[in-house]
């Protein structure tokens, strides 16, 4: 049964690409990639990897979407007719699609208890978490724990991706309240929208709620701070969309963002040099407290808090940076 | 009884699936973009009552339940909200129904 539901799911999603990339039309490609990303997240959902089909479902469905429109009102809305050779890209992708199919034929049956990834540390992962870390998920235990130099890596791909961004449009570092037009023109928010003003108004706390329990709750169920961090942002900027750009940034000001991009990197590797003053190794959480596990368990909510701080500013950051530029 | 409840959840189940797929067909069929999320919007609230119901009813009562009936109550919110802002931002761009004409309204407070 599942395999059906995997190959209804991957046939929409080959439909899907071959849509956007038929479509003519960029905001139908954007709204097509957001649906990518939902497929995407219910076939990891399959997988049972629900974290990452959180992650999808948050960032690749509904962050990455509202930048993607925040670009299309920078530039037009139709495709450009393309000036390079359609066949070379074709004869590229033929041969891509090739080697990725010859490659399968060694890959193991899915879910082969025999497959490699299966022998290699993995079990000892599964094996160790209720004894060290003792938390339900064990995906929270390997991601901020046992390798929590690749999470600290990915806070600082993070970190590096929103300050390039800003560089590149920099227009937004110097955005105050005051620059952004009056309110009460039209076209700024949806204020003169009763219907989407009220219900949005009336969600937005319970958005916020439901950030909190998906950081806090990543010990034990599905989440973490990326995921927390996106669903923040998402209630920021939809306060953005509502009231105008220029009420979210006299709520969350830019140099309050910078701060939170910056700070929630400095929380991550703060903890980690927390652990090696108090005489242990970098980002060994097991002497923050008298107790290893309790030591474990303060340090994986202290950088997952890290995580979220960072993802919410850097989302922030780039969203007032694409609306502070006029068009092109 | 858990037969009784099992039936029942069926029947809701596959009475949502075929209100999916009415509207579907409508959102295919359907000659402009009024009437199209007309039978969109079919989708979005009877057929998720629908689902959302038999498949508490599968779930019993336990915390699973609770979830689903929060996202049913934030479904029930959206959709309706997203239909509207969908169909304001139709006027305002300037598509007119078949039949009657209608003003973008600016200034609706």
């Amino acid at each position: 049964m599942i395999i059906l539901f995997s190959v209804f799911l991957l046939a929409l999603l080959v439909i899907t690409a071959l849509a956007i990339v038929r479509s003519e039309s960029l905001f139908t490609a954007v709204i097509l990639s957001g649906i990518f990303s939902l497929l995407m997240a219910a076939n990891f959902f399959l997988l049972d990897a629900a974290d990452v089909a959180l992650t999808e479902a948050a960032i690749g469905a509904g962050i990455s979407t509202v930048l993607f429109l925040g670009a299309l009102a920078l530039t037009g809305e139709q495709e450009r007719s393309g000036s390079t050779s359609r066949l070379l890209a074709l004869g590229v992708v033929t041969v891509t699609t090739l080697i990725v199919i010859y490659a399968t034929f060694d890959k193991p049956r899915l879910g082969d208890p025999d497959a490699p990834v299966h022998q290699h540390v993995g079990p000892w992962y599964l094996e160790k978490t209720p004894e060290l870390i003792d938390i339900p998920n064990a995906v929270t235990a390997v991601l901020a724990s046992f390798r929590g130099y690749d999470t600290l890596g990915e806070v600082f791909v993070v970190f590096t991706a929103g300050i390039g961004v800003l560089f590149l449009l920099s227009a937004g570092i110097a955005r105050r309240p005051e620059d952004v037009p009056p309110a009460d023109k039209p076209g700024q928010g949806l204020r003169h929208y009763l219907v989407p003003r009220v219900v949005g108004r009336m969600l937005i706390p319970f958005i916020f709620l439901f950030g909190l329990y998906v950081q806090f709750h990543g010990d034990y169920g599905p989440g973490g701070g990326f995921q927390a961090g996106a669903i923040v942002a998402a209630a920021v900027i939809l306060y953005a969309l509502l009231e105008g750009e220029g009420e979210a940034l006299r709520a969350l000001p830019m140099h309050v963002l910078k701060w939170l991009v910056a700070g929630g990197a400095l929380l991550y590797g703060a903890v980690g040099v927390a652990g090696m003053l108090l005489g242990s190794n970098f980002l060994d959480y097991s002497v923050l407290a008298s107790d290893p596990i309790a030591g474990q368990h303060i340090g994986i909510i202290l950088i997952e808090l890290g995580v979220g701080i960072t993802v919410t500013g850097v989302l922030l950051c780039v969203f007032h940076a694409f609306a502070a530029r006029g068009k092109v | 009884m858990a037969m009784v409840i099992d039936i029942l959840s069926w029947i809701l189940l596959t009475a949502g699936g075929v209100f999916v797929f009415i509207g579907g067909l409508g959102a295919l069929r359907m000659p402009n973009l009024y009437t199209r999320m007309h039978a969109a919007s079919l989708t979005d609230t009877m057929a998720a009552v629908l689902i959302i119901g038999g498949i508490m009813l599968q779930a019993g009562l336990s915390l699973a339940t609770i979830k689903l009936a929060a996202i049913l109550l934030f479904l029930l919110l959206t959709s309706p909200t997203a239909s509207n802002a969908l169909a304001s931002a139709a006027i305002l761009s300037g598509l007119q129904p078949k039949e009657g004409k209608v003003e973008p309204r600016e200034q609706q407070e």
